[in-house]
């Protein structure tokens, strides 16, 4: 089982955002960059078939600060390839762009299974997944939290609103949007990566044009602002609790 | 899959017999003799599988391989209580317990609350996952100003290594300010690494994770390196161990003492300045990287004993004997894990013993410690009365501002 992961790293959000002078952008200058949760997932999902039975997982992604660091961490989880895109790219890429990137290298790999997450906060343009699929004309099933694979067939267990879940058969190759892996992903020993990063070897896939067409364009990006009807109590813990039983009391829910 | 290799004619057991070995004082481990003393006076020994004693005669067995498929060792919280009592040095606590830890997180078994504290410190350099910008927040409007080094570029005569929760957690943040009031009364010369100053590393050594610990020492040394002070001066026992007793094994070797050593060394200098008077009976706490790890007792209780009016009184427990908070060794990163199979916090033992003293005050000398206590206090029936306090905040408040 050939298994492809494309995996995009997001702003990390545990530091706070700011918007560039264009007002249409994050200011990168002190944006740090971490896996998207639900690739994490994605790549656990992978390990986890290959361990099942036999597979090789190719981990696909973005050049960018610390990108290094994520792959090797994904070569001692069992990764067996990691690509990483390189280019000349101008803008920060959308999800058409990086779909249409990652065509003809998924097809030389010729994967039975492309895992990839769900989702990620920076969406604008839709899933990367379907977009893939629509591109690979190969199926696709989304919020996928489990799945059993064996050669020319899967079965993904796809989650529901309401607390359902469905199992769906799914004709290979195909790709599924990752929800959540059937664990959550492993913790791997420094020790580990570090040892990947002496032995592992990242191969570099150039990236000669950058298409996206088709994504939405950002007309202005800002901060949400404060509503007029909220009222913000300020104070050390005791006025603050002070004055909230005041307006529960008010409210007669006290 | 265990990192230790297994070849078809060693067992699990004989290579992982042979790694201790070659630890400090390893070999002492054949000299064990089967008391149970480690076992016995183990906090959590009870609900072990395999405590120490136990897992030394699996060794012995060839039978080691059970132990590995247990959560034991992840019931340790590393307060060197079974060393300390061992009869043949046996180094339980840094060697066999924390081997086993390491063995369990390389094989990939590492309860989920811990693992979030370890990838935190890895990327963040710090075990809550707080931003690493804001490492210095807490100092914003202090007066004078509290030099960051690598903003004000001076040479200090004290590196304060401020660390983690003393950084971050809100509660012990109190200490940290009070602690800078009394440096600031002794007009002493110092800086700290603010934003870059990383986790010291040593719980996470002790929880297992060997490689990460080097990771943030490596870090860390490098910023040292970049500065001049004379020594290095810090509130965390935990921190105070990895600089004193592992850095150097690293090659970052620099004078350190904990605030209490420093202080105690200047008490002729600092006891005028002890003015405001306190009424409180109050018991010390001795946290286990400060005295049993390190040997540190009088000088705690040298400076509460010199608070004019504080009066100072033992617990059943203290010096060597004195009980584990619960949050060495991982489990500050562990209450989940652990309440679910003791139903007990070894903090609420020692708030317990702290009450029948008839303390007002319980007194402690470590990060770790206020919110785990405080939050003890909580849950324990009638403990309501006692207040937690660092030893610099009880100084701090001894001096008139």
């Amino acid at each position: 089982m050939k298994i492809v992961v494309p995996v995009k790293l997001v702003p990390d959000l545990v530091e706070e955002l700011t918007i560039d002078p264009s007002g249409t952008a994050l200011d990168t200058s002190w944006l740090r960059l971490i896996i998207n949760e639900f690739d994490d997932h994605a790549i656990e999902q992978a390990i986890l078939l290959k361990e099942r039975s036999s597979g090789h997982v190719t981990i696909i992604t973005l050049d960018a600060e610390e990108v290094d660091d994520m792959l090797f961490a994904a070569a001692a989880k069992g990764a067996d390839k990691l690509i990483k895109l390189v280019g000349n790219f101008e803008s920060v890429i959308n999800n058409h762009a990086l779909a249409r990137a990652l065509v003809p290298l998924v097809q030389d790999l010729q994967p039975d299974l492309i895992l990839t997450g769900v989702q990620s906060h920076n969406d604008l343009d839709g899933s990367l997944g379907a977009l893939l699929a629509e591109y690979l004309h190969m199926p696709y099933v989304g919020y996928v939290s489990g799945v059993s694979a064996e050669p020319g067939r899967a079965i993904a267990h796809k989650e529901y609103p309401g607390g359902l879940t469905a199992k769906i058969g799914i004709n290979l190759p195909a790709v599924l949007g990752i929800q959540a892996a059937e664990q959550p992903p492993r913790y791997v020993a420094i020790s580990k990566v570090r040892q990947m990063m002496k032995t592992a070897q990242i191969d570099e896939h150039e990236v000669s044009s950058v298409d996206s067409s088709g994504g939405a364009r950002i007309t202005r990006m800002y901060q949400p602002e404060v509503a007029e009807r909220a009222t913000m109590i300020t104070g050390d813990a005791n006025e603050t609790s002070d004055k909230l039983i005041v307006i529960f009391q008010e409210l007669g829910v006290l | 899959m265990a990192t230790t290799e297994v070849s078809s004619t060693t067992s699990i057991s004989q290579t992982f017999f042979t790694s201790l070995y070659k630890m400090a004082d390893g070999e002492r481990i054949r000299t064990c003799l089967q008391c149970g003393s480690c076992s016995g006076v183990c906090p959590f020994g009870y609900l072990m599988d395999f405590p120490p004693g136990r897992m030394i005669a699996t060794l012995r067995a060839d039978e080691f391989d059970q132990v590995l498929k247990t959560d034991s060792a992840w019931m340790c919280v590393s307060c060197l209580a079974c060393t300390q009592i061992c009869p043949s040095k046996i180094p339980l606590t840094v060697g066999l317990m924390t081997r086993v830890k390491e063995e369990l997180l390389l094989s990939g078994n590492v309860p989920n609350e811990l693992q979030f504290a370890l990838e935190n410190s890895q990327r963040y350099g710090n075990p809550q996952g707080e931003s690493p910008r804001k490492r210095a927040d807490w100092a914003v409007g202090i007066q004078p100003p509290i030099a960051i080094l690598g903003r004000d570029r001076h040479p200090v005569d004290i590196l304060w290594y401020v660390g983690d929760y003393p950084s971050y957690h809100p509660r012990v943040q109190f200490t940290t300010k009070a602690l800078a009031k009394i440096f600031n009364s002794l007009g002493i010369s110092f800086g700290i690494l603010g934003p870059e100053e990383n986790s010291d590393g040593d719980t996470q050594r002790l929880s297992g994770e060997h490689g990460l610990f080097e990771m943030l020492a490596e870090k860390n040394g490098r910023v040292f390196s970049k500065y001049q002070f004379s020594q290095i001066i810090t509130s965390d026992p935990h921190a105070f161990n990895a600089l004193k007793n592992e850095y150097p094994k690293l090659g970052i070797s620099y004078p350190v003492k904990h605030y209490t050593q420093f202080l105690a060394e200047r008490i002729d200098q600092l006891k005028p300045l002890l003015t405001q008077a306190s009424q409180a009976l109050v018991t010390y706490h001795d946290p286990c990287y400060l005295g049993r790890a390190n040997g540190v007792f009088d000088e705690p209780r040298l400076l509460l004993e010199s608070i004019p009016g504080l009066k100072l009184i033992e617990m059943p427990h203290h010096h060597s004997t004195s009980l584990c908070c619960g949050g060495g060794g991982g489990g500050m990163w562990l209450d989940g894990f652990q309440w679910e199979r003791a139903h007990v916090r070894l903090s609420e033992w020692r708030v317990r013993e702290a009450l029948s003293s008839g303390a007002d005050i319980l007194a402690v000398a470590c990060p770790y410690e206020p919110p785990r206590f405080e939050d003890a206090i909580k849950t324990v029936k009638d403990a309501g009365r006692l207040q937690v306090k660092d030893i610099a905040e009880l100084i701090a408040d001894s001096i008139e501002s």
